[in-house]
């Protein structure tokens, strides 16, 4: 067992792992943040998708060990300090079904927005195309994206 | 008309903050406690074998593993229609994949690492793969023991066969018609398998007390039919319903494969043998697809004959469902079909033969559009293909032959009150169906194909639904059901609805999913039938706690009780427009009389809802006489597409469909129902294909292999159109439309290929190599 320590949602959290645990798995079982979820455990869902330094990268592809000192938000870090412009927009457009694909979805949404606060249907669809939802066709989802980030 | 303030409005959903904050939890988030135990699945390399002997003894010797249990612990059978399914395999196993055994330890790596050392010895039996081949005469038996098993009285299976069901109909003079007939088109159609790819694995973690309580926390849309399943199934374990809970947290995605039981039975069943552990069963990828449904695969064979006016004399529909190695489930989806197979049209002599076949295959069950998108791909190309060879325009002959209100369906009872007329011409129009596109690029090709659609509730004629609803001292209300919010926004459409009996508003509502033991019965969150039937009980309950509220103010303050109504969280009276008393002062507390006694206390109401007109009871030789079906729901739709003529691939354009959903409780909801249920309908039919090696493996179990639609998939633009003819006996008229949405998407796609470039497909699905390979058969024979 290692210990490894990282910022997660803002605070500084420590765990013991071995070395072939999966951040995903850390993060949901030895961590306590069940936002991220599980989907398929191959990269090809994006459920697993959190914020590491900002990139949206998929938790179930990294192992634990990679990010030692590093900065992760999840959906919950998110969410902390009330909701935020891109939440409150996806709650008006009833843009989810199931919402399992929700806090992935979000992240990538997040880490566009946060780079490009004004994007484009095209980027939008790019932005989230690595994330897999099966109940509502996507439109919603980007129609709400897109009343988030329009110029006012 | 009573003007509505509730009803009939988009409102958010009221667990729409709880999803995007993080806050919903899914089974695999609850937290069990140090003392969780996990189960591993010992799965068969053979598609039809027998198990000759099963070793665990290598497997119980690794550390932390607490016990490996197999089908001699278990020898009971199961299943919701029929029972013909295991907990685990008993002498033979039938699909490949199927469970064999479980290792139960105290970490996934030790159960894993374990169950890889339990040693099956097999005999394997020849497989059979096809419902074609299966029906043969001297095709190899998947369930010698079928005459044995219990089934429900409407299913006809045939023993010493592979058909456990055949579903018949016989309407009016078949022969006649086609004699009659001045046109007869005479095809078949292949639709194959397909997986429901919800986005959350099935996950189950169970507890057997020491006090013999059976606690199990499951994904499920069927919370109350898997107690009844588990009990059932357990009983000679002495297990009763009364010590079998289900807790239904949130469900990331069901499109019918967390109906009934499939894997939950498993975590069920080991947990009485590590007692008082929680033990959890978590799917994979995988097992999503080659172990909980598939949806049926069907090969039909269909003969229409028409008038040279396009009027429909006569229809013989005849459909092989490869229905795979357990049909509890899926025998239902052929009898639902083998009843409609008519379509949405005015049919008189009409014979359908359904049969439900086994093959070596995953078992078949449960996907939305419970088998009317399979028999409506070659009905709904029929159709098409009828009217350019009569050369009258496609939708004019489906508006010539639509069934209408009061007609005789297939089975002889009359169709419900529909608004398929208005849904032609709706989308007709906002297609632009009279206007013929054409490319300016020559590579590039434009069709338009038009669809009908309609299906049923697929349920036992007893199926019903029941609500508790209870008043907090806010006038805030607590609205206890068993359906399932399964994404559809079921619970948001119960609060609107109870909100508008009650003028209480939806935010004030609060609806969560059931717990068995808590909140009062409902079959199954299946059928598209929950908005309609739990709807009804919502209603009632919520008219029960208004009656009980205003019977009380009127006994306290003299009023007659039909001068009383509720108003913005108040009662009122209509002949005192002065007097106002707010909800939340008596709705706990009571009202208190001059001599200081109160009168009343916490206001609860109840409802129970139960079609008391349907039936099965029917001659099964020609399903005449009962009324399976409670109503059907319809609607049109119709698409543009642009195909590359080099490389097959296709382009939607525009999507427009129009769907009688009696009232749209939640217009916005219904939009999203047909906005994701299309798409679904489009992956079908241009991306998904499941592929089996010979040993009948799925190849591509996982999103790599097996594509489902990306946001960068989406059609350019879809028109949803909501018609509304009230269903007579739904809640503010509504009725079903969940699962309809992405029925007609195949066939209209399959037409607007035809109509682009002369070319007819007749197998799903239809890819852009299918399209290719097409188009270079048909300059080959040019
Ligand atoms: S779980 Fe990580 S991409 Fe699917
Ligand atoms: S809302 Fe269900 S997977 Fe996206």
């Amino acid at each position: 067992m290692k210990k490894i320590s990282f910022s997660l949602n803002g605070e500084q959290r420590f765990v013991y792992i071995t070395p072939n645990e999966i951040l995903l798995d850390v993060l949901r079982y030895k961590m306590g943040t069940k936002s991220p979820k599980c989907g398929c455990d191959t990269g090809d869902c994006g459920a697993c998708t959190i914020l590491l330094n900002g990139k949206a990268v998929r938790s179930c592809l990294i192992f634990a060990v990679e990010v030692e000192s590093q900065d992760i938000v999840t959906l919950e870090g998110i969410s902390r300090d009330g909701l935020t412009p891109l939440q409150k927009a996806l709650i008006e457009h009833n843009a989810f079904q199931c919402g399992y694909c929700a806090p992935g979805m979000i992240l990538s949404a997040t880490e566009l927005i946060n780079s490009n606060p004004h994007p484009g249907e095209e980027e939008i669809k790019e932005a989230i195309s690595g994330n897999l939802c099966r109940c509502t066709g996507y439109q919603p989802v980007i129609d709400a994206i897109k009343h988030a980030t329009k110029k006012h | 008309m009573e003007k509505l303030k509730y009803v009939g409005q988009s409102s958010v959903r009221i667990d729409g903050k709880e999803k995007v904050s993080g806050a919903a939890l899914f089974t695999d988030d609850l937290e069990f406690g140090p003392d969780l135990l996990y189960a591993e699945i010992v799965e068969g390399p053979h598609a039809h074998a027998m198990i000759n002997s099963i070793d665990t003894s290598e497997a119980e010797n690794i550390p932390e593993v607490l016990c490996v249990v197999t089908g001699k612990d278990f020898p009971y059978n199961f299943g919701l229609y029929m029972k013909d399914r295991f907990i685990f395999a008993q002498d033979r196993v039938r699909f490949f994949g199927e469970q064999i055994a479980a290792v139960v330890a105290r970490t996934p790596e030790a159960a894993k690492k374990a169950a890889k050392l339990v040693r099956v010895n097999y005999s394997p039996l020849p497989k059979v793969l096809s419902p074609v081949d299966a029906v043969k005469k001297d095709a190899d038996l998947i369930h010698p023991d079928l005459k044995h098993y219990e089934h429900v009285p409407w299913f006809f299976p045939k023993p010493d066969s592979n058909i456990a069901h055949h579903r018949k109909i016989r309407k009016g003079d078949v022969e006649k018609g086609f004699a009659e007939a001045d046109y007869v088109l005479d095809d078949t159609y292949e639709v194959p398998r397909y997986a429901h790819c919800a986005i959350e694995y099935h996950a189950a973690v169970a507890k057997y007390d020491h006090s013999g309580r059976l606690t199990v926390w499951a994904s499920s849309q069927s919370p109350h039919t898997q107690r009844n399943l588990f009990a059932s199934a357990l009983a000679p374990m002495g297990i009763t319903h009364n010590d079998v809970r289900v807790i239904a947290p949130h469900v990331g995605g069901g499109f019918g494969s967390k109906a009934g039981v499939t894997m939950e039975i498993i975590a069920a069943a080991i947990a009485t043998k590590v007692k008082g552990h929680p033990v959890k069963v978590l799917w994979n990828r995988e097992r999503e697809f080659y172990n909980t449904y598939q949806r049926l695969g069907v090969t039909a064979n269909l003969k229409v004959g028409v008038k040279k006016d396009g009027r429909i004399t006569a229809l013989h529909h005849e459909l092989y469902w490869d229905a795979g190695a357990y049909v509890e489930y899926g025998a239902n989806v052929v009898n639902a079909v083998g009843l409609s197979a008519i379509g949405p049209y005015r049919v008189d002599n009409a014979s359908i033969d359904s049969y439900c076949v086994y093959t070596n295959l995953p078992p078949g069950g449960p996907y939305r559009g419970f088998g009317y998108s399979e028999f409506l791909f070659g009905l709904e190309s029929h159709m098409e293909r009828i009217a350019r060879h009569l050369g009258i325009d496609p939708v004019e002959i489906r508006r010539r032959n639509a069934i209408k209100a009061g007609d005789l369906t297939a089975y002889g009872a009359r169709m419900n009150p529909n608004g398929l007329q208005q849904a032609i011409d709706a989308v007709e129009k906002e297609i632009r169906w009279e206007k013929k596109l054409v490319s300016k690029d020559p590579d590039i090709a434009i069709g338009k194909g038009f669809s009908l659609f309609w299906k049923a509730p697929a349920m036992p004629p007893n199926t019903s639904s029941s609500c508790f609803l209870k008043f907090n001292e806010d006038a805030s209300v607590n609205l206890l059901v068993s359906g399932m919010d399964i994404g559809q926004g079921f619970l948001t459409v119960m609060a609107q609805i109870a909100a508008e009996v009650l003028s209480v508003p939806v935010f004030k509502i609060r609806t969560e999913n059931p717990d068995t033991d808590r909140n009062p019965y409902e079959w199954q969150t299946v059928a598209s039938h929950v908005t309609w039937g739990c709807g009804n009980a919502v209603k009632l309950a919520a008219v029960d706690a208004r009656n009980q509220i205003l019977a009380l103010v009127s006994r306290t303050h003299y009023f007659p009780v039909e001068t009383l109504f509720l108003e913005d969280e108040q009662v009122k009276c209509m002949t005192r427009p002065d007097f106002s008393l707010p909800l939340k002062d008596f709705v706990i507390a009571g009202i208190q009389m001059e001599d200081g006694t109160f009168k009343g206390g916490p206001i609860i109401g109840r409802g129970v809802f139960m079609p008391e007109y349907a039936s099965t009871k029917a001659n099964p030789e020609t399903s005449q006489g009962g009324h399976p079906n409670v109503h059907y729901t319809v609607g049109a739709a119709a698409a543009i597409i642009e195909i590359d003529r080099r490389t097959g691939k296709v382009k939607v354009k525009k999507i427009v469909e129009a769907v009688d959903c009696g009232k749209a409780i939640n217009p916005d909801l219904v939009k999203g129902q047909i906005t994701g249920g299309i798409l679904q309908g489009i992956s079908t039919v241009l991306y998904e294909e499941m592929k089996f090696d010979h040993r009948a493996k799925m190849l591509n179990p996982n999103f790599t292999d097996y594509k489902i639609p990306t946001s960068l998939d989406l059609p350019d633009e879809v028109v949803p159109i909501i018609i509304e003819v009230p269903e007579p006996d739904g809640p503010y008229g509504a009725r079903g439309m969940g699962e309809h949405t992405m029925i007609p998407v195949a066939p209209m796609i399959a037409n607007a290929i035809e109509d682009a470039l002369g070319i007819r497909i007749r197998s799903m699905p239809i890819t852009s190599e299918k399209i290719c390979l097409a188009i270079l058969d048909r300059q080959k024979n040019d």
